[in-house]
């Protein structure tokens, strides 16, 4: 069965035709040739295929596309038309944030999307008082950051990158660390 | 032999990454992501019997969906060269020697219909009863003839019976490592373009010209008919390191479409059977020592597991010939053949394995003896190779011992286990020591051609997992030819370009970059140092160096690791990770300690996490994904440091560089399992280091 939808990526609107059973992570690369975002596991276990959807950070391995009709998709590669998006990506660079390079578009979108939930107030399972207003830490965001993996072990580099664009001083705040 | 670097101005420049642009933002090419024309997508058809044969495949279904192009079954895929590689000569029998064996594809229009039409294919199947027990006691061990890649299988010096039963001191136990998966996160994936020039392969591996050979050979053509590109690679860990089944399927398939691009990437779980893993072992160790901690006899009889039809003899023994100094040793190696996925390449093979029970083992013989475990090592340092005689190039283990005990902050650590509790938290500390051997292949060679930008081009066909080969051979040419390094431009990941090595053995930039200063001092000999006209162009192998006839030539390292345990639950954490290490010269500090941290984050993974399941019914892999094979998080690592001394090794190349890809991961889950004694007092041989150890009344 197939359906026609409207996806917006990167600011670029795309029509297309897609079957039903298509991710919207597989429309994006089979698709309309989106590679910004990967494939990794195809069962949100990764985090590699992690974009900002309308705002918020999906895995769209997980997402059908018919179900997204008219949404916008932003991948590390729009992120970088804004400056926080551009610091992240400098970030990165910087402390080293990544090896083979394959989690971290979804690494960044993760980030970015991150940075607005903190800062909307959500807490994570490493805030200390869930009435409070989040401090990014390096435990928080090492929690936060946990749904996305690395397996070249970049995890020491992300969080500091993370850390700096996130203005979050030498990163020890209140929440302990065991 | 080519004069080594000796101005280094580039060589040891903190720089980001010259892929890193193009990879955050995502546009770096990986396999699967090339521009083709019409693809077509493959989806492999796996056994679903561990033991036995294929009677029949029934097609009809699968053909009658819309979409679908061919499904190839043993009964109808071209024919291979056979009788090399049982792993690779897929789809020429019948035979089925393990679970999720590929039998056969589907080729369709999109991935979706190609993934149900697999489905659809009805396969009837003549079982055998099947054997995949390890490490139950078992017979029917047989000795290899050699291990990976040609160590002895088995060594004995001196009369370690002897020794043994005079030690003042002695100490007999038996570890376990787990079996555990490479999980790069790029799966592997095979482009494969079959047309009137030949093949073509945009592949996930850490080796194309490796790769182009293997592929010839399978499929009867000259290497000039095949083309294997891989400029970005996801991550590999070994398990790009040879080639697997999937990149024959993908090429059986592309030359039954001949014309059209098939596309096939492995799903996550079908990685856990098709692209190699690591062996459980069972060491068996034995120490003999006298008061004084000074170790007299060492034995490593190692039991693991292979394939029934290939053997991969995992060499868990050999880095415990070299380690320290034991005038009676002897090591041995045992493998049971059975019908399992085929074992192969994972970080550090034998080396990553073979530190850890002989690591446990030194801090328990420490305890035993009264001794501190770092005071223990520094007296069994050898002054020679135990294994060779030799002399070492270079050994700084005792250096990296003494700077990580000050940087941890060692001196007052409590000398008995089970000392330190805080809260609900048993708080202890552990060290283990790190080793890998420096890896020589031959016959890399490199291209340098001064361009119409002025710039100068160097090409060679390395592959950069992640490691940072296009970075770091851009700074050792730059030095090698006396530019600065914006003025060097680098290529890499083509058959189109010269030989490279397998990027493996940590020895990458070793033997890519020794072609690249060799080829860089010969065309300054042949065109001068000033300013060469553009299109000057030279090609130049990697000499061979005798100093690794003369020397052992290894690098080494100190892990430390800070590790709390619940009192209440068992939960283990590991709060702070620091690693010292002796590696030679350190190309690109930023780099480097990437992959030195990456290393102790997959030995903190491998500690802590990693074990897959056998399900001995099915003769599978039950936890094969991401949500129940755990690898370490974010979360899982709040403090991991890498230091490194200034080392200075003339003798192992050009760079003085001894490889840093792997020694990270070797010895972190031994000064975890260490640790997590020092904090309970319980011993744990045995991986994964799991909270129920800990729960024992």
């Amino acid at each position: 069965m197939e359906a026609d939808i409207t996806i917006t990526v990167d600011g670029e609107p795309h029509r297309l035709v897609t079957d039903t059973r298509t991710t919207l992570l597989d429309a994006l690369r089979d698709r309309l040739g989106v590679f910004s975002p990967k494939k990794g596991c195809d069962h949100g276990q990764c985090g590699t295929c992690t974009v900002l959807l309308d705002g918020r950070r999906v895995t769209t391995c997980l997402a059908l596309a018919v179900a997204h009709d008219g949404a916008h998709v932003t991948t590390s590669a729009g992120l970088a038309s804004d400056d926080r998006g551009q610091a992240l990506h400098q970030a990165f660079l910087d402390h080293d944030g990544f090896q083979c390079g394959y989690c971290t578009p979804g690494q960044i979108c993760s980030a970015a999307g991150m940075l607005d939930e903190a800062e909307a107030g959500w807490a994570s399972a490493a805030t200390e008082d869930v009435r409070s207003e989040p401090t990014l830490d390096d435990a928080e965001i090492s929690e936060r950051m946990s749904g996305n993996l690395c397996r070249c072990g970049a995890y020491a580099g992300i969080v500091t990158a993370i850390r700096e664009v996130a203005g979050t001083g030498d990163g020890h705040g209140e929440a302990a660390r065991r | 032999m080519t004069r080594s670097i000796e101005r280094t101005v580039a060589v040891g420049e903190d720089t980001e990454r010259v892929d890193g642009r193009a990879k955050v933002a995502g546009r770096a090419p990986y396999a699967y992501e090339h521009a083709v024309e019409r693809p077509l997508y493959a989806h492999p058809i796996q056994a679903t019997i561990a033991a036995g044969r294929v009677r029949d495949m029934v097609t009809e279904r699968a053909l009658a969906l819309e979409g679908v192009q061919a499904v190839l079954t043993p009964d109808n895929a071209p024919r291979l060269r056979t009788g090399q590689d049982a792993e690779l000569e897929i789809l020429q029998d019948s035979g089925v020697a393990f679970r999720g064996q590929l039998i056969g594809c589907v080729v369709a229009d999109t991935p979706e219909i190609a993934r149900h039409a697999a489905d659809l294919v009805e396969v009837d199947y003549e079982r055998a009863e099947h054997d995949v027990a390890f490490p139950r006691e078992r017979s029917g061990l047989y000795r290899p003839d050699v291990v990976n890649p040609s160590y002895e299988t088995d060594t004995d010096d001196g009369d370690v019976g002897t020794a043994l039963a005079s030690a003042e001191v002695r100490l007999d136990a038996e570890y376990r490592t787990a079996r555990n998966h490479n999980n790069p996160l790029e799966p592997h994936t095979t482009v494969a373009v079959w047309d009137a020039d030949g093949l073509t392969l945009h592949d996930s591996t850490q080796g194309v010209h490796s790769m182009r050979s293997v592929v010839a050979g399978l499929f009867d053509l000259e290497e000039s008919q095949i083309r294997v590109l891989a400029p970005y690679v996801g991550g590999g860990f070994g398990s790009k390191g040879t080639a697997h089944a999937h990149v024959v399927l993908a090429a059986l398939a592309a030359k039954r479409m001949a014309g059209r691009p098939v596309k096939l990437a492995l799903t996550r779980q079908q990685m856990f059977t098709l692209t190699g893993y690591r062996t459980p072992t069972v060491q068996r160790i034995a120490l003999g020592a006298d008061r004084d901690g000074r170790i007299d006899a060492l034995v490593v009889d190692v039991e693991e597991q292979t394939s029934r039809i290939k053997e991969f003899a995992e060499q868990t023994g050999v880095p415990s010939r070299t380690m320290y100094a034991a005038p009676n040793r002897r090591t041995s190696h045992r493998l049971a053949a059975l019908d399992v996925p085929v074992p192969s390449w994972m970080r550090a093979p034998g080396v990553c394995p073979g530190m850890f029970g002989p690591e446990v083992a030194m801090d328990e013989l420490a305890e035993r003896c009264g001794l501190d475990p770092i005071e223990l090592r520094l007296r069994n340092e050898p002054e020679r190779d135990p294994e060779t005689g030799k002399p070492y190039s270079s050994r700084n283990l005792a250096e990296c011992l003494r700077v990580g005990a000050r940087r941890f902050g060692w001196e007052n650590r409590p000398a008995a286990p089970r000392q330190t509790r805080k809260g609900e938290w048993w708080i202890g500390t552990g060290v283990a020591s790190s080793t890998y051997p420096v890896h020589h292949s031959p016959g890399s060679a490199a291209r340098i051609e001064r361009g119409t930008d002025g710039r100068y081009h160097v090409s060679i066909g390395a592959v950069d997992i992640g490691t940072g080969a296009w970075t770091v051979l851009g700074q050792i040419a730059a030095d090698a030819l006396g530019v600065p390094a914006e003025d060097v431009v680098v290529t890499v990941g083509d058959t189109n370009l010269p030989f490279a090595s397998v990027a493996g053995g940590s020895s990458g930039t070793a033997n890519w970059g020794s072609a690249v200063v060799a080829a860089a001092q010969g065309f300054r000999a042949r065109f001068g140092d000033d300013d060469p006209p553009a299109g000057s162009e030279h090609t130049e192998a990697a000499p061979e160096n005798p100093d690794t006839e003369r020397f052992a030539m290894h690098a080494f390292g100190a892990q430390f690791a800070e590790v709390h345990v619940s009192a209440d639950t068992g939960e283990i954490r590991v709060p702070r990770l620091l690693g010292v290490f002796a590696a030679g010269r350190i190309v690109n500090p930023r780099l480097g300690r990437s992959q030195l941290l990456g290393g102790m984050t997959m030995g903190l993974s491998m500690a802590l996490h990693e074990d897959g399941v056998m399900d001995e019914r099915l003769g599978m892999v039950v936890n094969h994904d991401l949500a129940e094979y755990h690898v370490a998080t974010n979360a899982d690592v709040p403090s991991v440091a890498a230091e490194w001394l200034d080392e200075h090794d003339p003798h192992v190349n050009a760079m003085g560089t001894k490889g840093i890809g792997e020694i990270g991961i070797v010895g972190t889950a031994a000064a975890i399992a260490n640790a997590a004694y020092h904090a309970t007092g319980v011993r744990v041989r045995e991986f994964p280091v799991t909270a129920d150890r800990f729960l024992t009344g």
